[in-house]
């Protein structure tokens, strides 16, 4: 049974931005700042880098687009050639709505599916997870956990460093894997 | 001083849109306890009773149209579309508002969205779920619907994508799964919630759909931004699908349906009945949970206030397309739209007048914006007038063209009027479903109403 990390509780979002920027400034790494809702400036707070997720956007949506535009150009000029009303074959101005749909589909697949990929989710088993009290931290509660893999870990000083900062219920997760 | 006074603004604010002393505790609990009661309210069940028999009818209807054929419906010639097309517009615009509010108003940072779009969005789902039973149903060989798909077949045939009925399926299409994954993305750190509070299967179940949220802010991160984007790309696509769904029309030579104004005009009377639509609902289910303080009277003014926008834009939109037939000196065109008004089929364009121009007039006073009763009654005939807008735009154009030797009378039969009352079983049936599983509200995002949710409140940051 290995140790996962020490999690301790603040009770507003103010202190655990405080909190957040205090554990930053010591120089961990692997620690995770939950709260019910998005807190405004907690990536400063916490030394993130932006997410990279808008390039996997940027990139679906132009595969979309292309495979909408490619797609359409390719059945009525190449493998399905219909003369409707003697309309050009490569009728280029019509096939604007479908590679417009198709972009915001492909789109919309990269932002959910990314997000699940750059989130590491379904995942339905976490340490935190084995906390009586971690529940409420999707209704009304603020969490800081560090992990053991952080460089700069030593459990004792962790929690001490944690109740400096006024973090409660202080409890160490055990990783039951 | 400005700190003082923007403080106190937020307050006046959250105390408007979130009344009462509330916190995240009480906004969850009181949100999270309507999927959470032990007993069903005997109205659900009322309501539940009426939307199953409902189903049972539309099911009964679609079935036999299956087996008959498309000849059971009152279409003729010239009438070819009949009801089947104007419920599918009709539903379609309905479902226009879920978007417009989650997507447009996050993007405008409108915070009273928050209580209001999962209750849109889910409506929007059931909506465009009923309009796209139409096309299907539609065909006539329904079992041949697939052919609308560009797959490759042992034919070796492939549809025309120069069709705007093509555009019209790829759009609307493209709209439900957006909309689909956008309703679902809002939802994981809700049904998180749901998780926690749960016990036994239930726990498992929501737990399963959470997808192990654990609210860290890692992954609020990537959520924030996949949030963002979707919102931002279903800004374009809401505008757009309406705007297609009108090309069914605009891109045909008859006169009526020729003209240029439909696209916008199509997307502001979509905008408009959907307010309407999440109107009446949202009033019945505050009132049935006792939700009063989370869908305030503050919701509700401003919904009215969107309504008298957009019912201006209709109206606007009506009166331009009389002054273009006019203006062009087109003879056919000029005589489609006196028809319309003076017609055999009067009754339907004035009903639409009275419905989508007059009534929002209303809304300019505060005292009617505020009125429950009366917002549920106008919100009601909203949705009667732009039925109405449709009734208009393709049976009144459609039974008079170019030559009065084609001319006809329209008439529905009874399968056309069990099919779209069949499909408010459909809707309904949905909609009460996710009221009672799911939470009507987003949690998460009504927490960030309060002054409390922003790290700058309370104290001087930095």
């Amino acid at each position: 049974m290995n140790k996962y990390g020490v999690l301790a509780r603040f009770d507003s979002p103010q202190s655990l931005v405080h909190a957040a920027e205090k554990v930053r400034d010591e120089g961990f790494i692997n620690f995770d700042c939950h709260s019910p809702f998005p807190i405004h400036g907690m990536d400063d707070a916490m030394g993130l880098k932006r997410s990279k997720l808008g390039y996997l956007i940027g990139a679906m949506g132009l595969t979309g687009a292309l495979f909408g535009f490619g797609l359409q150009s390719w059945i009525h000029s190449i493998e399905y050639p219909m003369n409707i009303s003697g309309k050009p074959f490569f009728a280029y101005p019509a096939y604007a709505i479908i590679t417009f749909e198709l972009m915001v589909l492909f789109s919309a697949f990269g932002a959910v599916f990314g997000m699940m990929f750059f989130n590491r989710i379904p995942r339905f088993h976490h340490p935190v997870f084995y906390s009586e009290k971690f529940s409420d931290v999707s209704s009304d509660a603020f969490y800081v956990s560090i992990e053991v893999d952080d460089p700069k870990y030593d459990e004792n000083k962790v929690i001490s460093f944690l109740q400096g900062l006024g973090g409660t219920e202080i409890e160490v997760l055990k990783d039951e894997n | 001083m400005s700190n003082e006074a923007m403080k106190s603004k937020a307050q006046i604010r959250a105390e408007k849109l979130l009344p009462g002393n509330q916190d995240f505790t009480s906004i969850t609990n009181d949100i999270a306890g309507v999927p959470e009661q032990k007993k069903t309210p005997i109205q659900w069940w009322l309501l539940f009773g009426f939307a199953l028999s409902l189903l049972a009818i539309f099911a009964g209807s679609v079935g036999f149209l299956i087996w008959e054929g498309t000849g059971i419906w009152g279409i003729n010639n010239p009438v070819f579309w009949g009801w089947a097309i104007i419920n599918f517009v009709w539903w379609v615009g309905i479902g226009h508002a879920g978007t417009l509010i989650s997507a447009i108003l996050h993007l405008f940072r409108q915070n009273w969205r928050n209580a209001i779009n999962r209750f849109a969005e889910t409506m929007t789902l059931f909506a465009v779920i009923c309009a796209l039973v139409f096309p299907g149903i539609h065909v006539g060989r329904i079992w041949v619907a697939y052919w609308f798909l560009p797959i490759p077949n042992q034919m070796g045939m492939w549809p025309n994508m120069r069709s705007p009925l093509i555009w019209d399926f790829f759009a609307v299409f493209t709209y439900f799964t957006v909309s689909l994954l956008f309703w679902y993305t809002g939802l994981i750190p809700d049904l998180a919630t749901l998780r926690d509070r749960a016990k036994g299967l239930k726990k498992k179940v929501y737990g399963f759909f959470a997808l192990g949220w654990r609210g860290g802010n890692r992954q609020w991160q990537h959520y924030e931004l996949a949030y963002l984007v979707l919102a931002g790309i279903s800004t374009p696509l809401v505008l757009s699908v309406h705007s297609v769904v009108s090309s069914d029309f605009a891109t045909s030579v008859i006169p009526g349906w020729h003209t240029t104004i439909f696209p916008p005009y199509f997307v502001a009377g979509a905008i408009y009945s959907g307010f309407g639509m999440v109107m009446t609902l949202s009033i019945i289910a505050r009132k049935v949970y006792n939700l009063g303080h989370i869908i305030t009277v503050e919701h509700l003014d401003k919904m009215a206030q969107i309504m008298l926008l957009t019912g201006c834009m209709v109206g606007y939109a009506y009166s331009m397309e009389f002054f273009v037939a006019w203006y062009s000196g087109n003879q056919y065109e000029s005589f489609a739209f006196v028809n319309r008004a003076l017609g055999p089929y009067w009754w339907g364009y004035w009903a639409m007048i009275f419905c989508n121009v007059v009534v929002p007039q209303f809304f300019w006073f505060e005292k009617y914006r505020r009125h429950i009763p009366f917002l549920f009654i106008t919100s009601i005939l909203v949705n009667i007038g732009m039925w109405f807008e449709r009734f208009v735009i393709v049976v009144i154009t459609l039974h008079r063209d170019f030559m009065p030797g084609a001319w006809a009378m329209y008439n529905p039969t009874i399968w056309d009027v069990s099919i779209y009352l069949g499909t408010f079983g459909l809707f309904f049936t949905g909609f009460l479903l996710f009221l009672r599983f799911l939470p009507m509200v987003s949690i998460a995002e009504a927490k960030l109403v309060l002054p409390e949710s922003n790290p700058h409140h309370g104290h001087d940051h930095e």
